[in-house]
Order: C-alpha cells, then sequence, then structure tokens
C-alpha cells in the first residue's frame, strides 16, 4: 500500500451539515485547524498491517440479548413527558415538517 | 465527634453507625458543612440536594437503630458523578444541552446502592459529556484539584475525584470510557476502580462511547472501593452488554488475602515522554512487590503507539452517533430562534453543546462518513483486535501488569486546553484498558517534590477485579498514602 498521507483538506461546513450543527466562524475556523492536527495524527494507523485482522466492534463478542417479553411497568405519561420542552395536552409538539 | 469525620474510612464509620456513637445524620451533616466551606474554591458539585440527603440519612439511622441495617454502606454518603440517573434529581452531564433535566428513572447501580442503604449526596461536576483529561470543560464551571488548586483535578470525573479527596463525600460513583476514573484518581491521590466492560450494569449512565464506557467506584482506599463495586457488580437483564459476572470473589476477605502474582512491567509505558518523578514512583512500586515476593516479568505491548489514534477514531464515532439523540424535541436545551425543524437542530445542538463537544462530534461525524469510513473507522476497529491480542497474549505469561496512570502530574489549569492533541495524549497509559475490555485501579504510589499526589495502575484480566484490588491493598497496607490529605 502506498503510504501517503489522507487529504485532510476537511469540509468543515460539509461535516457539520452531516452533524447537524450550527458553527459560528470562530468556531469553525479554530475546529478546521485542530481536525487537521488530529486527523494528522490518526493517519498512524495507516502503517499498521491489519490484512486478514477482524474488526471488534466490542471488546469480546456480544450477541444478541433479548429479555423475556413481559409487560413491565412503564412511566406514566405525565413522567414520560417531563423533560420534554414544548408541549400541550400530553404531547409534544414538534416544528411543522410538511408543507 | 471527630472534627475530620469525613476522612474516616467506610469501616471505621460503619463500627462507629453500629455504635451509636455517630448517626448518618451527623456524618451527612459534616460532608455537607466541609462541602459548603470549601466548595466555592473547589467547584466539585453541579448540585445537591439537601433536605433530600438528610432524609436519606435519617431512614438509614432508623435502620440502624432498629438492628435492621442493609449492608456495611447504610448511612454512608456517596457523591454522584452527574451523568447516572438518580430518579427526581438532575442530570446534567456537565452540559448547558442538559440544563433543566430531572430523572425520569434510577439506574440500576443506584437502585443497588439504595438497596445497600447508601445515602445519595450530592451531583459531582465532570468534564461535558465525559469529554475531557481535565475537568475544564464543564458549563458549570472547571474543577480545581484540592493539592493546588491553581491545578487540573483530571478528567472527566474530576468533581468526583476532588471532592472524595477533599472530605466532600466519602465516596464517588463515576464513569470511565479512556481513563476518566483512574486519571482524576492519579492526580487526586484518592483510589479508583474501572471494571470490566459487562462487570456493572450501565442502564441509567449517559453514552458516550458505549463499547467503552464503564461505571466504576472512588474512595480514599482499597478497601471502600472495593465495597462499592461489590454492591454495584452484577448482571442486570436491564443492559444488553451485561455479564453474568461469578460473585465469589466479591468480598473484602479476597480483596485482604495475599497470593504470590507474576506480575508483567510493559517496556512500552516507560517510554519517552514519562515524567522522571511519576516513573520513579512507579520503580518504586515494582521494587517494593519484588520485595514481597512476586514475580516482575518485563512484556511487551507492540500496539502502545497505536492505541490513542484507535481510541479517538472509536470513541468520537460512538459519541457521535450516541449524541444524535439531542434535538432539542424530547428533552434538554430548545433553541427559541429556529425557523424550521431542520433549524432548530442546527441551532439547538450549535447553541446547546460546548467546544470539545462540538469537536468530538464533527470528529465522529468525519470518520463514519462513506468515504472514511473504511480508512478510519474500520481500520481503527481492526487496530482494537490487535491490540486485545496484545494483551491476551501478555496476560499468558503474566496475571497482573503494572503502569503509570497518567505520564504528567497535574498540570496547570489552562495549560493545555488550547491544544486538543496534547490533552488527548495524558490519557495515554489507560485508554487501552478499555479498547481491550480489562479492568484495572488506580491507587496512590507518591507524592512529586511539589507535593501532587502520583497514581499506580494495576491492570487485570477481564473479571479479575479481586485480583487488582488484592494486589492494590498489599501496596497500600505497607505505606501510609490512604491518610495523607490535601491542606485546603
Amino acid at each position: 500500500m502506498k503510504d501517503k498521507s489522507f487529504d485532510h483538506s476537511v469540509h468543515i461546513e460539509n461535516i457539520a451539515t452531516l452533524a447537524r450543527i450550527h458553527l459560528a466562524d470562530q468556531e469553525r475556523q479554530d475546529l478546521a485547524k485542530s481536525l487537521d492536527e488530529i486527523l494528522e495524527y490518526f493517519d498512524k494507523l495507516r502503517t499498521v498491517n491489519v490484512e486478514g485482522v477482524e474488526p471488534s466492534a466490542h471488546a469480546f463478542p456480544l450477541y444478541d440479548i433479548l429479555r423475556d417479553d413481559e409487560v413491565g411497568t412503564p412511566f406514566d405519561v405525565k413522567t414520560a413527558l417531563q423533560n420534554v420542552p414544548k408541549r400541550r395536552n400530553n404531547q409534544v409538539i414538534v416544528p411543522k415538517i410538511v408543507e | 465527634m471527630d472534627s475530620e469525620i469525613f476522612y474516616r474510612s467506610v469501616s471505621a464509620l460503619d463500627t462507629l453507625l453500629d455504635s451509636g456513637k455517630l448517626t448518618s445524620i451527623e456524618l451527612t451533616k459534616a460532608v455537607i458543612e466541609r462541602t459548603k466551606s470549601i466548595d466555592a474554591k473547589l467547584h466539585a458539585f453541579i448540585s445537591f440536594d439537601e433536605e433530600k440527603t438528610l432524609n436519606e440519612a435519617a431512614q438509614c439511622d432508623r435502620r440502624r437503630k432498629a438492628g435492621k441495617k442493609l449492608s456495611n454502606l447504610d448511612g454512608i454518603p456517596v457523591g454522584i458523578k452527574d451523568l447516572i440517573s438518580e430518579r427526581g434529581q438532575p442530570l446534567t452531564c456537565g452540559s448547558k444541552i442538559l440544563d433543566g433535566y430531572v430523572s425520569p428513572y434510577d439506574a440500576t447501580v443506584i437502585e443497588r446502592m439504595r438497596n445497600a442503604g447508601c445515602v445519595l449526596w450530592g451531583r459531582l461536576n465532570m468534564d461535558e459529556f465525559a469529554m475531557g483529561s481535565s475537568n475544564e470543560n464543564s458549563y458549570y464551571g472547571k474543577v480545581a484539584n484540592p493539592w493546588d488548586i491553581s491545578r487540573v483535578p483530571g478528567g472527566s470525573s474530576g468533581g468526583s475525584a476532588a471532592a472524595v479527596a477533599s472530605g466532600e463525600t466519602i465516596l464517588a460513583l463515576a464513569s470511565d470510557t479512556g481513563g476518566s476514573i483512574r486519571q482524576p484518581a492519579a492526580f487526586c491521590g484518592i483510589v479508583g476502580l474501572k471494571p470490566t466492560y459487562g462487570a456493572v450494569s450501565r442502564y441509567g449512565l449517559v453514552a458516550f462511547a458505549s463499547s467503552l464506557d464503564q461505571i466504576g467506584p472512588m474512595g480514599r482506599s482499597i478497601e471502600d472501593v472495593a465495597t462499592l463495586f461489590h454492591v454495584i457488580s452484577g448482571y442486570d437483564d436491564k443492559d444488553s452488554s451485561s455479564y453474568p459476572v461469578d460473585k465469589t470473589n466479591h468480598n473484602i476477605e479476597s480483596v485482604k488475602s495475599k497470593t504470590i502474582k507474576t506480575i508483567g512491567i510493559p517496556t512500552e509505558y516507560f517510554g519517552e515522554g514519562l515524567n522522571p518523578e511519576v516513573r520513579q514512583a512507579i520503580d518504586d512500586a515494582v521494587g517494593f512487590y519484588k520485595k514481597a515476593g512476586h514475580r516482575i516479568k518485563e512484556v511487551s505491548l507492540t500496539m502502545t503507539e497505536y492505541t490513542m489514534a484507535v481510541y479517538y477514531v472509536i470513541a468520537t464515532a460512538e459519541a457521535s452517533s450516541n449524541l444524535a439523540r439531542f434535538d432539542g424535541i424530547r428533552y434538554g436545551y430548545h433553541s427559541e430562534s429556529a425557523k424550521d425543524a431542520v433549524d432548530l437542530y442546527y441551532k439547538t445542538r450549535g447553541e446547546g453543546f460546548g467546544s470539545e463537544v462540538k469537536r468530538r462530534i464533527m470528529l465522529g461525524t468525519y470518520v463514519l462518513s462513506n468515504e472514511n469510513f473504511e480508512s478510519y473507522y474500520l481500520r481503527a476497529q481492526k487496530v482494537r483486535t490487535l491490540i486485545r491480542n496484545d494483551f491476551m497474549e501478555a496476560f499468558k505469561n503474566v496475571d497482573l501488569l503494572i503502569t503509570p496512570v497518567t505520564p504528567s502530574l497535574a498540570f496547570k489549569i489552562g495549560e493545555k486546553s488550547a491544544d486538543p492533541l496534547q490533552m488527548y495524549l495524558s490519557d495515554i497509559y489507560t485508554i487501552s484498558i478499555n479498547l481491550a475490555g480489562l479492568c484495572a485501579l488506580s491507587l496512590p504510589c507518591g507524592l512529586s517534590s511539589n507535593g501532587l499526589p502520583i497514581g499506580l495502575q494495576v491492570i487485570g484480566k477481564p473479571f479479575h477485579e479481586h485480583e487488582v484490588l488484592s494486589l492494590g491493598y498489599e501496596f497500600e497496607q505497607a505505606h501510609d498514602f490512604k491518610n495523607m490529605h490535601p491542606t485546603i
């Protein structure tokens, strides 16, 4: 494998759009600089031979673990909605999403 | 009552409570008063509910009086890192985005502590969403190190470590994703245990990086920490990563019993960048164990160089996914100036998250994006396999490993905050344990020439917490670090 560096021309605006985060101008500049440095540091992973190595999603294999399908005691509506910032008549108010 | 009752051990307090010479109300009032008198300097607490806490203490006293104590921890105040749910109490994660949030349910660890009679004391400060190594990233203020208030307490459980070290609580319950229990424990001269992944239920813990997060105890002695660990550990069907742990060895007797072990010293942990005073303290500890009859063996963990890169790829990827839930709709901060649904997400997250959290979400989003997934995320997961293999290979020849916890002493507030990469490097000796799913202990093993604590890390095989605690206990018994307290 050719050991070339990744392209670090990170498109901050593009990532911020994917991450749904509004960034102020100064934040955008600061992040561009630090992300460049950090991604350059990540480049060292390119030097490791990982051929034939299985990826680990967890430290040890975890399989689907399901509880018995038994009815528990759910929250009452008031408790379930107590942290909703905008609510009315036991319902969550969301912005309009269809025209 | 002893004027420094807040520095007594759990077993000493248990004896006093049993004898009736001390009540939980008196003990709880002592930690509350201690907190009120010094926390303006430390900012270890984000909030506390005095009335609720004293009510719990009163119940403990009634139980003890009736001869119905629930455990040795009945009536003992335990502070809670502000990312573990306690029903009816605020939970902020150190973030503006959760300002005003009140937990509707108890985490499993909280339920277990209630069943053991613990007094659930205040909510402890932390780096926002546990992202940080200095506790400078909290929306609710930086935490200071009680040994020198111009220095950081470490992070992300800086509030927990500072509170335990200064007697603002007897014990604390915290979390460790890459060193967040062990590094602050080392900087503040206390004991912290990062249990094996799966050993303690995470139901009710706000997720940062789900393949790495683990809840663990912090205290001033091995015995105190072990006592709380035994209460919180064990299988929970509410957490799919929970493991049916064999609790046979989960008792203080097994911690106190000595057996001769083969201890590995990983060469790579003693290289460039290690502070000479830290190195000396660890060398002295190794010398102690050798003299005590243990076998010392040098081992090599060849993947050490790559651990930090692997960790920050995986942890930020998982964080970017976990933190997608903060959308301003169901809970937490809600931007008032949004013009439509998507704008609400942008503004809520832009205004609600702090700069380090944004950086990590951005990094995680980048490494998970279509064009970068294979070269960063998948590759990091493969190197993670090699890191784990490294440890498993070493554990064929040794029972435990000993290393420093941190490459440096507690650094000055502001010293590294402008350089995220340098900040990340302060976790270099702790992150591999989370990646490999091992257990590890941080315990005090020295004081530097300028009076700052130094930590020793004992690393064990998965689910061998009793072995790391036991090896730590042997060292602790032969030294007097647990009785040294900061002057504040």
